[in-house]
């Protein structure tokens, strides 16, 4: 079938053409109700080893990439590279022969620079996704940005997603803009000028610095984490400046479309970034949704490599 | 006063229009109600107080866009009640206070303190800038939005450059996005710190650490090429030497908007006026040689130096009785900013509506001040002076609370007759 994915990786959503993201939405699709079945467990994987080798540490992504992974029958082990262990260049290249050398099928990395994951593929023969390398791109949760959107709105197609916060270091805005722009919805990036980065005019989005102009009419409000050691830099002076500015609360989230959808990719900040009362508002708020998706995502992903991998059942080369 | 108050036989000088010309102002509610050559032609108006100036010059009040107080903190130097009744007795009718203060005007409620503390006490409008960074320490930007909602009318560390580039870009890229304006004082620090007055043959005589005057230009071409990454409203509160205003003229070739300020003190005066060893004298950034001060005079003639600052900074006797290095820099000035700015016009020639547009329309501009102007509708904030009276400076007629001029006992030219703010007399000379 053409559009099928048949990469041996998935480092990033810039190179995916359209149809690539939606057969992978679609496989998701199945996969949400499989998640809410009783007996979620299949054997698509059976055999496979899958490696979490996070460099930096994570909850949500790593238990989801376990999950997944458990749910699909491989055999998963957990790596937590504790950061203060971790030596740049050839250690890290030297971590990943190492690792190859075990044999592994799938290797899913998350590391603090960019560009690091796709360092590290170039020297394994297993399949690698990118769980998220600096400020670069976090592909498996814009897909399953995606996949929520989709499922709530039935489309993606014109809708209009304001991406705010934080938007220089996030790689899940960047990941976001890529997916939403290559489906045919209107962008807009909402952040102070310290937090803009350069030319993010020419990603294909709008860009806001007065959160006010940049909510409005918006069909869902994406809003980013604030990493609190930006907060007493020099990018911003203060939580309740930002708060106050470029928190989403509900006199805000009125400028946005009656209706219009929260999302959230975790972990919070209250009353930095977001309301509680917004946050935990279940008829605005996606953020459980997102988790929900956040498996069945993986999962897919996860199906879609696998059926690259060499699979008669002898030696693997 | 009544609620209407009449001018009348006025040589009206409005920098902001052009006008200058006999005329007369009505007044209504603080605000002008009318004004013109022709008004009142068809006979005094009635029903209000009738001010006769016979002659002299009506201009906008004047804008000082900085003045340091010593409230809260130092009280001793300089209350904003006796600084504004030191700017009433110069003419000027807004000034902008820097937030040096202790504590250092940095945070939403300070900025409301200083507000309420000059409604309540000050007779002219007061307006606080607020620090820039925090505590002014050069590292951490202040809360520029909250600060700004609350009523800071521009951001800037006062007497202080910011020393990392990084912090000054973010700084600046932040402001922006606010639509904040900088105030930057620029003077490289390293350089700065290994002398007290400008580099040169004199200091050298006298035995006195030297500034080059590059401190300033290395200060300012920095700045001016992080305003090229951030496009921020940044205006340079005082230039004192040619080159950074060559420097400022190149930025402005490239299309960027930078303003700049001068201060009386580098129109008026050079590093000679120290003389034997003066505190008084010993001002930042140093006063320079007088080719600089020159320099700058013709800054004001072409217009390339939109604002003349009085950089009014009130230092007690204890601070400034004190060995030439040791002392401490600052002079005060609201009371001479007239003088000096009329002598521009009686010594180097320059018209009288371009001297007086440094320190009224065009401060009001770069603030967004309504004021300023001497137009229907804007505020009556006016000014009546004698601009030929000549006075011997003496620092007992004062009104500020401390009288560290450097300009004590010099002869100068100009006399405020009446100030008035909103409507109100608030000094009659």
């Amino acid at each position: 079938m053409t559009g099928q994915y048949a990469r041996q990786h998935l480092l990033a959503i810039a190179p995916l053409s359209r149809q690539e993201i939606e057969s992978l939405l679609d496989l998701a699709d199945t996969y949400v109700a499989l998640n809410t079945q009783v007996q979620k467990k299949r054997d698509t994987l059976r055999g496979r080893t899958l490696i979490n080798l996070f460099f930096e540490p994570s909850t949500r992504t790593q238990s989801s990439f376990e999950l997944a992974g458990k749910r699909l029958g491989a055999d998963v082990m957990n790596m937590s590279v504790a950061q203060s262990s971790v030596r740049k260049g050839e250690t890290l290249i030297d971590t990943a022969t190492t690792l190859n050398a075990m044999r592994p099928d799938i290797i899913v990395i998350r590391h603090q620079d960019s560009g690091a994951v796709a360092l590290l593929a170039d020297k394994v023969s297993c399949a690698v996704i990118n769980a998220g390398d600096g400020a670069h791109e976090h592909p498996t949760q814009a897909l399953l940005d995606a996949l929520t959107i989709r499922r709530r709105m039935k489309r993606i197609e014109g809708l209009t997603v304001a991406i705010c916060g934080d938007v220089l270091h996030s790689r899940v805005a960047r990941s976001n803009v890529h997916l939403l722009n290559k489906l045919g919805a209107r962008v807009r990036l909402i952040a102070p000028r310290t937090l803009l980065p350069i030319a993010a005019e020419s990603w294909g989005a709008e860009v806001f610095t007065d959160m006010h102009e940049g909510i409005k009419g918006a069909d869902i409000v994406m809003m980013l984490r604030l990493q609190m050691e930006r907060m007493s830099g020099s990018f911003l002076p203060s939580t309740r400046e930002y708060f106050h500015f470029y928190g989403l609360d509900a006199a805000k989230l009125k400028l946005a479309k009656p209706g219009a959808l929260v999302m959230h990719p975790g972990p919070m900040n209250r009353g930095v970034e977001i309301d509680s009362a917004i946050a935990d508002d279940v008829e605005r708020s996606l953020i459980h949704e997102q988790v929900e998706m956040g498996v069945a995502s993986r999962m897919a992903v996860l199906d879609a490599l696998s059926r690259q991998l060499p699979n008669d059942p002898g030696r693997r080369s | 006063m009544s609620a209407r108050t009449a001018i009348i036989n006025a040589r009206i000088v409005d920098p902001a229009s052009g006008f200058d010309g006999t005329g007369s102002v009505l007044i209504e509610n603080g605000a002008i109600a009318d004004i013109g050559p022709r008004l009142f032609n068809d006979g005094k108006p009635t029903n209000a107080e009738i001010i006769d100036a016979k002659g002299q010059v009506l201009a906008p009040g004047l804008i000082d866009m900085r003045v340091f107080t010593g409230e809260p903190g130092a009280e001793h130097r300089e209350t904003l009640k006796s600084a504004s009744a030191s700017a009433a007795a110069g003419g000027v009718t807004s000034i902008v206070v820097m937030p040096n203060t202790d504590p250092v005007i940095d945070d939403a409620a300070l900025v409301d303190f200083i507000r309420r503390r000059a409604e309540a006490t000050a007779k002219v409008h007061v307006y606080p800038a607020a620090a820039l960074t925090r505590g002014l320490n050069g590292e951490q930007m202040s809360e520029i939005g909250l600060l700004k909602e609350a009523g800071a009318i521009a951001f800037t560390d006062g007497d202080r450059t910011i020393q990392s580039s990084l912090i000054m870009r973010r700084c600046l890229a932040y402001a922006a996005n606010f639509d904040a304006q900088i105030l930057a004082h620029v003077e490289d620090p390293w350089l700065a710190a290994a002398g007290q007055m400008n580099e040169g043959g004199f200091a050298a005589r006298m035995g006195l650490g030297g500034i080059p005057s590059a401190a300033e230009t290395i200060a300012l071409e920095r700045d001016l090429r992080l305003l090229e990454l951030t496009n921020a409203r940044y205006h340079l509160a005082q230039v004192s030497c040619a080159e950074a205003l060559e420097a400022l003229m190149r930025a402005r070739q490239r299309g960027l908007k930078p303003t700049c300020a001068v201060s009386a003190h580098h129109l008026a005066l050079n590093e000679q006026d120290i003389g034997e060893y003066k505190t008084f004298a010993k001002v930042s950034p140093a006063l320079r040689c007088e080719a600089d001060r020159k320099a700058m005079i013709e800054g004001v003639r072409s217009g390339q130096i939109d604002a003349i600052v009085s950089s009014h900074d009130p230092q007690a006797p204890e601070t400034k009785r004190l060995p030439f290095a040791q002392a401490a820099y600052g002079a005060v000035g609201l009371e001479t900013l007239l003088p000096v700015v009329l002598s521009l016009h009686h010594e180097a020639g320059i018209p009288l509506l371009d001297v007086l547009r440094c320190v009224t329309v065009a401060p009001a501009n770069i603030l967004r001040l309504p004021s300023g102007r001497l137009a229907k509708g804007a505020p009556a904030d006016l000014v009546i002076f004698d601009m030929g009276s000549p006075r011997k400076i003496d620092p007992n007629e004062f009104h500020s609370h401390t009288k560290n001029s450097p300009f004590v006992g010099r002869l100068m030219q100009g006399r405020v007759l009446r100030t008035v703010v909103a409507g109100k007399t608030v000094f009659e000379g």
